[in-house]
């Protein structure tokens, strides 16, 4: 199968050329994601562990915080399944994912020279995306269930003591697995760029995803020069 | 004054009191780790219901309702002897009626128990608790509800093993019975055994409770009732509202009163394996990941790179794939 290429990316020549990486939409959506689960995270935690407890003072004390945090986990599931239908099919797991994964040595050792190209999302990517998909599924069905305002009635406390773990586990997961993201946003050098600006260099897209750019290419998927 | 009522019969002085139960007789406040020590250790007190007794009056439940200032809803009649149906925010005690068929004597009994929060030695709603202060213990026992450090998140329904608080829909706090605590700090016991007509409930210190309870029990044995016992259940560390029950063998057949209750072990392992492990695995991916940033070499663009991009745009020789797994699911 070809991997189809994500309608809005496209290639600007120039120096440096720049290539097109994400609509407005995508960017909004990222944003508004990644705002939400930061603020899930802080009044998550601060229900979590007594020693974060101080943590509720942002949201204007505890009782506002155990009122405001399903409202945004709302808001982040809304805008992440917004931002998955955009992304699922550029990530679907391939062949060249699994030998991209045996030598992640050498990524990490600055030889990505010999890591196979790749189309627009490397393995690393691909399980970031997969991990939270599932991981806020399971956070919004959890959620619902442990909901005391609105939802909680309707399921019995021993399936609300299973939520209640399940949350705090996947909650402590999502978390570890959003300090990768940026993690590897920030130690990817030019990468931050794709989510503010929407766009990449062309060396960036040569050196991490170089059969994207080759396909972008060849498909004269070229816009206007700037 | 001693430091814990030994009665709930007796009447109250008429001149105002200090109250008798502060801060420095808590033994235990939710999601405070640096409490410190009580000043003093007060008597344990208890109330013992003795099932046997009771008649299914209710006078307890109007005697909590009006020491308490709550104001259940008038419900509606839905054929069962229950009223309210359930606990509330503004029911902390409820009557609930069994009727029982003796498969050894093929009688009927009408089983009755007054249900309410049991003020466990280790109570399972303090536990989960993410609020500082809003679920405290007292050095005599009494497990209470502080509501305006209460959230309103729910936990306590989570970690209670008997089902008991219940949360307002009008103010976001839980609710239960208090075991009276205002009225225990000033030499009073509870309402509910005070207004008692039988001498079903009493109150007193849990050793005088234990051993009033010892009597009833033998009387109940030399009527027939071989399994009397006492219900202590010391899965959660017994508990400060004990029954007198005369089949201790079958404690579920009262309206589900738990065999053996303790706190869920998925309650223990959210408070405790899953805060630790995951406070570390979250701290290590953080410091990791900085430590990283500090020390290792970023993954940068270098000019090449953009050379060969800028040559692919324009249609000059670049270097082929670099090998035949780039082709990936083609």
């Amino acid at each position: 199968m070809v991997e189809k290429i994500q309608p809005g990316d496209a290639i600007h020549p120039g120096k440096p050329v720049t290539v097109d990486r994400y609509g407005p939409g995508a960017r909004v959506n990222h944003w508004i994601t990644a705002a939400s689960l930061i603020l899930l995270a802080i009044s998550g935690l601060a229900l979590f562990t007594p020693s974060l407890y101080f943590l509720t003072s942002l949201f204007g004390g505890g009782q506002n915080t155990r009122a405001l945090h399903p409202w945004i986990g709302v808001v982040l599931f809304l805008s992440f399944f917004v931002f998955f239908f955009q992304l699922w099919r550029a990530n679907l797991p391939e062949r060249v994912d699994i030998i991209w994964l045996s030598k992640i040595r050498d990524l990490l050792s600055g030889h990505e020279e010999n890591l196979p190209e790749l189309g627009k999302y490397n393995a690393g990517q691909k399980f970031i995306f997969w991990a939270m998909t599932l991981l806020i599924l399971v956070l919004i069905g959890t959620g619902v269930m442990i909901w005391e305002q609105y939802f909680a009635e309707y399921f019995t406390i021993p399936a609300r003591r299973v939520a209640v773990l399940a949350h705090s586990v996947a909650a402590v997961l999502i978390i570890c697995i959003f300090i990768l993201h940026v993690y590897a946003a920030i130690w990817t050098r030019g990468t931050l760029r794709a989510m503010t600006r929407g766009s990449v260099t062309g060396g960036w897209a040569w050196r991490h995803h170089r059969k994207w750019l080759r396909e972008l290419a060849g498909q004269r998927k070229t816009g206007p020069a700037k | 004054m001693s430091d814990s009522p030994r009665t709930a019969v007796s009447n109250p002085p008429t001149q105002p009191m200090q109250s008798n139960l502060g801060q420095g007789d808590l033994i235990r406040r939710s999601a405070t780790a640096d409490l410190p020590p009580p000043t003093r250790q007060l008597t344990a007190v208890a109330k013992l219901i003795d099932v046997s007794k009771c008649i299914g009056c209710k006078a307890c439940q109007s005697a909590c309702v009006e020491w308490n200032d709550t104001y259940p809803e008038v419900g509606e009649n839905a054929g069962v002897y229950e009223n309210p149906h359930d606990l509330t925010e503004n029911m902390f005690t409820l009557m609930r009626f069994t009727e029982w068929v003796n498969p050894e004597t093929d009688s009927l009994e009408w089983l009755i128990r007054k249900d309410g929060c049991m003020h466990c030695a280790d109570p399972g709603c303090l536990k989960a608790c993410p609020a500082p202060g809003a679920i405290v213990q007292y050095s005599n026992g009494i497990v209470d509800f502080i509501h305006e450090n209460c959230i309103g998140c729910g936990y306590c329904v989570k970690g209670c093993p008997f089902n008991i608080p219940r949360i307002s829909k009008a103010d976001h706090r839980s609710y239960k019975c208090t075991l009276c605590s205002d009225r225990v700090a000033v030499g009073q016991g509870p309402a509910c055994a005070k207004a008692c007509p039988t001498g079903a409930i009493v109150f007193g210190t849990k050793a005088d409770m234990i051993k009033h309870a010892e009597g009833r029990i033998a009387d109940l044995k030399s009527r027939g009732y071989a399994n009397a016992g006492l219900y202590d259940p010391p899965g959660v560390g017994g508990t400060h509202v004990m029954y007198v029950l005369h089949h201790n063998d079958k404690p579920h057949i009262y309206a589900n009163l738990p065999d053996d209750p303790k706190i869920s072990p998925l309650v223990q392992g959210w408070k405790g394996v899953t805060k630790y492990v995951g406070i570390a695995a979250m701290s290590m991916m953080a410091v990791g990941s900085v430590i990283h940033g500090v020390f290792a070499r970023p993954n940068r663009v270098a000019p090449e790179d953009e050379e060969n991009a800028e040559k692919l745009v324009e249609g000059k020789p670049v270097p082929p794939p670099n090998d035949a797994t780039t082709s990936g699911g083609r």
